[in-house]
């Protein structure tokens, strides 16, 4: 009990001392909560989008299988799968055909797939919120498209897909084979790549390697290679905001150096005073200590709340461009909140506690001297 | 009583600008009186009652406050006896700025761990008995010279010490003032306190209240009455 309403006194002595000098501490902190703020934006939000990539990403095929010419993507044959169906392991193989659509008028290029379900004709398209948004389709729901003949073609919206598949479905315009076929000219008998799917995961390299063998011109991906792909771009693109952040970071870390590690003229007469009338050199330490938790907790509390009310209720939009998407239009779209509590941690022992010790230093320096010389300033 | 047995202190030895403050020292000071340590600047004064008073440690000799030989003593424990035994009224005060009196006058008793509304109520009561608890919620700088001197008494007198150390309290007070601090030294005498003043102002060595003077020069007693 006694422990406690020390600990309350110092507290309260504390915070007495932060109101004293407000200007330098209000500083301080507002620099201090958007170092934490800006980091924590980062680290939430390349959390959040890389675990909702994942999400979608486990619905991906187990295998692509792309045709090279000249070292470029091509067409592949059907025929290709058909082969390929009676290697041992391989569950299925489907053709999968898409492209890109360039509509000059929005100024923007469109992903363009085919699928075998669509129920709703061949003259309908089911698009991504981000589609439904920049195509000027002049009121009556229908895009119209201009074909490799220069021929144009009507189609009418029957979908628009639900905000969760934005990251990567913005810019999607799903067609049927046939309406896909009659866009791009492409023969029934192609496809741009094959899509399989693997009875055994642990088999899928020996699979890939019989493909090879069996059609040299071909390229097999894995999906555990195409989520290693994004994890790296989405680190890549993090460490690139967190580059450019070095020099805030560096301001911060001089001005709390020279906040922490230099006592005013008026903090060591006053520590001296303190000493005089009983304080104990613990007691003094004990006070910096809570003086460095107070501004760098606050600040941090400050800064992660910030950060993620920034990522989660406003989509971040201070660097969401640098961050977000590799859909060709950037998706509008509230990310689900995934926090990461060992990165949190980190950036809580990186910043709270270097901060709290430095803070202990000079006053440590100070206190060990006799307060007759700490009030003289000898 | 407070035994000061061949006190010396010496500044900054071995270097070129070491100067010895105080010189073989023996002096006894009786407890409940009012004693006044008499000189011009420099002769010591300050010094002396630093060392008594747990602030600073002597170079040489031995002192012993209410029996107890406290020289060799850790910080740990020195600290222990500046809190319980002694309160200090600083030259010009000390007081901290930015904050109120009543949070002034609490300080020196936060590490003892007493409770908060407790204390507070602690520090009312010396505000109200030095004639100031008015002002309890002003911050310092607001006070007159006399309110910051009344506000520094109660600080001393917070944690009920024996002793009360006061170095040149009227330095910077007018006739009437310093009067006025020598009024609650003597109040605080009648309560059984002890009273050791350092003072270059004739009024506190004259005054009918003062039991006894002794006179420092040049780090040493050249008299006393």
């Amino acid at each position: 009990m006694k422990w406690l309403e020390r600990q309350r006194n110092f507290i309260d002595f504390t915070l007495s001392s932060l109101s004293r000098r407000k200007g330098k501490n209000a500083a301080l902190m507002l620099v201090y909560t958007l170092l934490v703020f800006v980091i924590s934006s980062v680290i939430f939000f390349t959390q959040a989008i890389r675990r909702e990539a994942e999400a979608l990403l486990t619905s991906a095929p187990d295998m692509i299988l792309q045709r090279t010419v000249a070292g470029r993507h091509d067409l592949i044959p059907l025929s290709y799968g058909e082969k390929i169906k009676t290697i041992r392991g391989v569950k299925s193989v489907q053709g999968r055909l898409w492209g890109y659509y360039y509509h000059p008028a929005a100024h923007s290029n469109y992903t363009v797939m085919a699928a075998d379900d669509v129920t709703s004709g061949d003259d309908t398209a089911a698009v991504g919120s981000g589609v439904a948004r920049t195509w000027q389709t002049a009121g009556d729901n229908t895009l119209y498209m201009k074909a490799f003949d220069g021929k144009v073609l009507g189609l009418r919206i029957a979908k628009v897909f639900s905000d969760t598949t934005d990251l990567v479905a913005a810019d999607l315009i799903v067609v049927s084979r046939a309406t896909f076929g009659r866009l791009f000219g492409i023969a029934g008998t192609l496809a741009t790549d094959l899509a399989m799917e693997i009875g055994n995961q642990k088999e899928s390299a020996t699979i890939a390697l019989k493909i090879v063998q069996l059609y040299p011109d071909t390229r097999p991906i894995l999906r555990e290679e195409i989520l290693r792909t994004y994890a790296a771009i989405f680190d890549w693109r993090s460490g690139y905001i967190i580059v450019l952040l070095s020099g805030t970071a560096l301001a911060f870390i001089i001005f709390a150096w020279d906040k922490a590690t230099g006592l005013s003229a008026e903090e060591k007469i006053e520590i001296g005073v303190l000493k005089a009338l009983g304080w104990d050199t613990s007691d003094v330490l004990l006070m910096k200590f809570w003086e460095g938790t107070v501004i760098s907790l606050t600040s941090f509390l400050l800064g992660v709340i910030a950060g993620y009310l920034h990522v989660f209720f406003a989509s971040a939009p201070l660097f969401a461009h640098a961050l977000k998407g590799w859909a060709i239009l950037y998706p509008a779209f509230k990310l689900t909140p995934a926090v990461n509590a060992f990165q949190i941690g980190t950036l809580f022992f990186f910043t709270v506690v270097p901060y709290a010790i430095i803070t202990i230093i000079p006053a440590w320096r100070m206190a060990i001297t006799e307060p007759d010389a700490a009030m003289r300033q000898i | 009583m407070i035994t000061l047995a061949n006190i010396s202190k010496t500044f900054n030895a071995g270097r070129q600008n070491e100067f010895t403050a105080v010189k073989g020292i023996n002096l006894s000071i009786a407890m409940n009186t009012i004693t006044v340590l008499k000189g011009p600047s420099g002769s010591g004064k300050t010094t002396l009652l630093s060392i008594i008073g747990c602030m600073a440690r002597p170079t040489a000799g031995r002192i012993t406050v209410q029996e107890r030989e406290i020289t060799s003593l850790p910080e740990r424990f020195l600290t222990e006896i500046r809190r319980n035994t002694f309160g200090f009224v600083f030259q010009n005060f000390n007081l901290i700025k930015g904050v109120t009196a009543l949070e002034n006058v609490m300080f020196p008793a936060f590490p003892a761990g007493l409770r908060h509304a407790e204390l507070q109520e602690r520090a009312m009561r010396l505000l109200e008995k030095l004639k100031i608890a008015s002002k309890a919620r002003q911050n310092v700088e607001s006070l007159s010279g006399g309110e910051q001197q009344r506000t520094a008494i109660a600080r001393a007198l917070i944690n009920e010490p024996a002793v009360i150390i006061a170095d040149e309290p009227t330095a910077h007070l007018d006739t009437e003032l310093s009067g006025e601090f020598m009024d609650t030294m003597a109040g605080l005498h009648a309560e059984g306190k002890t009273i050791l003043i350092a003072s270059h102002d004739p009024l506190m060595a004259e005054s009918e209240n003062t039991h006894r003077v002794i006179e420092l020069r040049d780090g040493q007693i050249i008299g006393e009455h």
